[in-house]
């Protein structure tokens, strides 16, 4: 839901989100369109392939403080990660461990790896992965914000779970296997993929505030993101082994209390909220006001 | 998939080169038009590459239209395409250049 006086984030095309997102005319792309390092794979399957192969890479500024920025554009192949894709991410990731910026931020808009690279594709996202891990034990924070039209699914939904904070409005989805991929897989039966309401219950952004796996829900304005994003700057998390291991334990707690429950509803009447069928239906303020201590 | 190639001639030179301009999506139905300077001694060139195949001559009719509008000089035009119709081509190419000249004639 936007006025005027809010810019949709959901609206938005990767482009575009990186001129509405960083300061004015901070942000330099490396590797742009007009280097033409495209897909090799696209043309032999005699498929077009994008300039910049879906993903926008470069260096930039938020609130005057240096960062490395990706975002990627779900229109093209689902923001799908290709071999120049995912390369493309990873050498930012490294870039980070040479430059050290105060953060690293990845506009996710993904359906996981690109099939039509098969393997290439694979390796890819684990590279990815591993540069992830990589920056953040050196102190980096490295911030997802998932709000786009196509979701964040697949190999790119375990690279957002990797970083250290994940900012999402109610309009973005997160999850491993998306819904037509369940669908596929399991029968309509199982999920309906065409059941809007079912999805957002069970991969938006509302649940997964709720879950705790989305640290920041804000409503789809861009200007949101960017103040979420810069909060995120300054949260240092702690990666010590104890600490790791109590999070383990927590994820173990919460597949114990609500392992059983066939739904999101079940499990939103579980953390005690009253009236969960409403959630779905809550503006963002109201709705945070509303789960406020509820969160798993 | 097809690759076309148009030349255009007669254009204006833009007084100063303009930066690198990108719009539009390489998805269904839509396509990325890319806008460079580039010192092709006063030819406007468009390289298409579309996954249609078969509507060369209504992509000559389009791009003759769309340089009636926009007569430029010195500039590469690439595009690719996944299946946009005319009007859709013609819309990005209008936006494209629009931006690329900046409201310079």
């Amino acid at each position: 839901m936007t006025d005027a006086a809010t810019h949709s984030y959901y609206e938005d095309s990767a482009r575009e989100r990186l001129l509405g997102l960083l300061d004015p005319g901070s942000f330099r792309e490396i590797l742009p369109p007009s280097e033409r390092v495209v897909s090799p794979h696209l043309r032999r399957l005699d498929t077009p392939a994008a300039f910049d192969d879906g993903v926008v890479v470069g260096k930039a500024t938020l609130g005057g403080r240096p960062v490395l920025v990706a975002a990627q554009e779900g229109g093209f192949m689902g923001g799908a990660v290709g071999e120049v894709h995912g390369a493309k991410l990873t050498g930012l990731l490294e870039r980070a461990l040479d430059e050290r910026p105060a953060g690293v931020l990845l506009l996710v808009e993904s359906g996981g790896v690109r099939l039509h690279e098969a393997n290439a594709g694979l390796i890819a996202v684990s590279e990815v992965m591993r540069a992830v891990l990589a920056v953040r034990a050196a102190g980096i924070p490295v911030i997802v914000l998932d709000g786009g039209q196509f979701g964040c699914f697949g190999g790119m939904g375990i690279v957002s779970r990797l970083c250290d904070a994940v900012v999402m409005s109610e309009e973005g989805r997160l999850g491993l296997s998306g819904p037509e991929v369940i669908e596929t897989t399991m029968g309509v039966e199982e999920f309906d993929s065409r059941d809007r309401a079912l999805v957002w219950r069970t991969v938006g952004g509302k649940h997964r505030y709720l879950l705790g796996e989305a640290a920041v829900l804000v409503e789809d304005d861009i200007a949101a993101f960017r103040a979420a994003a810069l909060a995120l700057l300054d949260h240092a998390p702690d990666l010590s082994l104890a600490a790791l291991e109590a999070e383990h334990a927590a994820l173990g707690g919460r597949l114990e209390r609500f392992g059983d429950c066939r739904d999101a509803l079940d499990i939103w009447a579980r953390l005690g909220i009253a009236e969960p069928e409403r959630l779905p239906i809550l503006d963002t303020p109201t709705f945070l006001a509303t789960v406020t201590d509820k969160r798993a | 998939m097809e690759s076309l190639s148009f030349e255009y001639r007669g254009g204006r030179p833009l007084p100063s080169a303009p930066p690198v301009t990108l719009v539009g999506v390489v998805g269904s139905g839509n396509l990325e038009v890319m806008v460079e300077p580039a010192d092709l001694g006063g030819v406007c060139r468009i390289e298409v590459l579309t996954a249609a195949v078969g509507f060369g001559p209504i992509w000559q009719a389009v791009m003759d239209d769309v340089f009636a509008r926009h007569p430029v000089a010195d500039v590469r035009i690439s595009i690719n395409d996944v299946g946009a119709t005319p009007a859709v081509v013609s819309l990005r190419l209008d936006q494209a250049l629009d931006a690329f000249t900046g409201g310079q004639p």
